[in-house]
C-alpha cells in the first residue's frame, strides 16, 4: 500500500482562543503503516501541533482515546482508518463538557463510577490463602470486567445525555452488576438499594446504543436486566 | 438552599415491574376481547351493548382501562422526568397527566356502564 491521502473534518474548539467551536477541514498524507485512526491523528498532530486528543496504550486497553467518528463512538486505536467513509468527521463524545478540541471532562462519567463502589465490599476475616470461587461463579463476571471505562457506552446514551448527574450510565451500571454477581462479595443488598432509584438504574429504557458502540463488544443491557431480575426476585 | 443533587426515592422497581405487568394484561385483554367480538353473530350496535351488558366483559374492560392509564403515567412522567428540569414545572405536568388520566377514568366508566 502506498502513500495516500484522507480528508478530515475535525471539531475545533480552543475555550482561550475560540469563542464558538468550529469543524475544520484538514487533509493528512498517510504512510503505509498507518492502519489505525490513531495513526492518523499523529500524521494530524505533527501536521498541526495545536490539535489536541487524548491517548497512551495505543492498543484498545487504556480507553483515553475515546471519540466520536463519522456519529459513532469509537476507540481511535482499535479503527481502521480505511474502513470509514470520508471525510472522515471526529467529534469529542457528546454529552460531556468539552476542554479542548477532542478532549472531554469525565468528571461526571466518574462520579457515577465511583458512585457504586467499585471494589469488593467484604469484612469477614481473609482466609489463609485466597477467597475461592467455583468455575462457574467465576464464569458469571466474565463479559463485566473487562470494561475499560472509555465512556463510549455512556457518552452514546440517550439517557446518560439527559440526566449525567442522575441516572448511573450503561458502563456505571455493568461494573455495579460485576460487583453484585462477585460471590466474594458481601454487600449485593446494599448496592441493590444504591441503585433501585427512578433515576439511578431505572432511566435506562433498553435503547441499547452501549451495546452498539461498546469497543470490547460488551453489553450493559444485559448486565442492568440482570440487576432488575435480582431486584424483582428479592422483592416478590 | 445549597443546590445538592439527591436520589434514592425507592419507587423505581415498582413502577418498572407495574408498566410491565399492565402492558402483558393489555396484551391479554386485547387479543381475547378481539376473539369475543369475531364471535359476535353481526358486528352491529345491538351485538355490541350486549356484549358490554356482561358483567364480567365490563369488569375485565375496566381493569383495561385502568392498566392503559397507570401504564401511561408511568410513561408519560418518565418523559417529564427526561426532558423538564425545573421541579416546579415538573410537578405541575405530573399533576396535570394525573388530573388528564383520572378524568379519562372516570368517562370510561360513565361510558362502560351506559352502555
Amino acid at each position: 500500500m502506498s502513500t495516500r491521502a484522507v480528508q478530515f473534518k475535525i471539531y475545533r474548539y480552543d475555550p482561550d482562543r475560540d469563542e464558538a467551536p468550529y469543524m475544520q477541514d484538514i487533509e493528512v498524507d498517510l504512510e503505509p503503516q498507518d492502519v489505525k485512526l490513531l495513526d492518523a491523528l499523529v500524521r494530524l498532530k505533527a501536521k498541526d501541533d495545536s490539535l489536541s486528543f487524548r491517548r497512551s496504550c495505543r492498543e484498545g486497553v487504556c480507553g483515553s482515546d475515546a471519540m466520536n467518528v463519522n456519529g459513532t463512538n469509537v476507540l481511535a486505536c482499535l479503527t481502521d482508518v480505511d474502513s470509514l467513509q470520508q471525510p472522515i468527521v471526529l467529534r469529542p463524545l457528546p454529552g460531556l463538557p468539552v476542554i479542548r478540541d477532542l478532549i472531554v471532562d469525565m468528571t461526571q462519567f466518574f462520579k457515577q463510577y465511583h458512585s457504586i463502589k467499585p471494589y469488593l465490599i467484604n469484612d469477614e476475616p481473609a482466609p489463609e490463602r485466597e477467597r475461592l470461587q467455583t468455575p462457574e461463579e467465576r464464569e458469571e463476571l466474565n463479559g463485566l470486567y473487562e470494561c475499560i471505562l472509555c465512556a463510549c457506552c455512556s457518552t452514546a446514551c440517550p439517557s446518560f445525555w439527559w440526566n449525567p448527574d442522575k441516572f448511573v450510565g450503561p458502563s456505571g451500571l455493568l461494573n455495579a452488576y460485576r460487583f453484585i454477581a462477585d460471590t466474594r462479595d458481601r454487600a449485593a443488598g446494599e448496592r441493590l438499594d444504591n441503585l433501585e432509584d427512578p433515576y439511578r438504574l431505572f432511566r435506562c429504557h433498553t435503547i441499547m446504543s452501549c451495546v452498539h458502540v461498546c469497543p470490547k463488544s460488551l453489553n450493559p443491557t444485559r448486565a442492568i436486566g440482570k440487576i432488575k431480575d435480582l431486584m424483582v426476585r428479592r422483592a416478590i | 438552599m445549597v443546590d445538592r443533587i439527591v436520589v434514592g426515592a425507592h419507587y423505581g422497581l415498582k413502577d418498572w415491574i407495574i408498566q410491565r405487568a399492565t402492558a402483558i394484561y393489555m396484551v391479554l385483554f386485547s387479543v381475547v376481547f378481539v376473539f369475543c367480538l369475531l364471535g359476535l353473530p353481526e358486528f352491529n350496535f345491538s351485538n355490541w351493548v350486549e356484549l358490554f351488558s356482561k358483567a364480567s366483559v365490563r369488569f375485565f374492560g375496566f381493569l383495561f382501562i385502568l392498566a392503559l392509564c397507570y401504564h401511561a403515567w408511568i410513561g408519560v412522567r418518565d418523559i417529564w422526568m427526561d426532558y423538564v428540569k425545573p421541579v416546579g414545572v415538573r410537578f405541575a405536568l405530573h399533576l396535570f397527566t394525573f388530573l388528564l388520566l383520572a378524568g379519562y377514568v372516570g368517562w370510561a366508566v360513565r361510558i362502560l356502564w351506559r352502555l
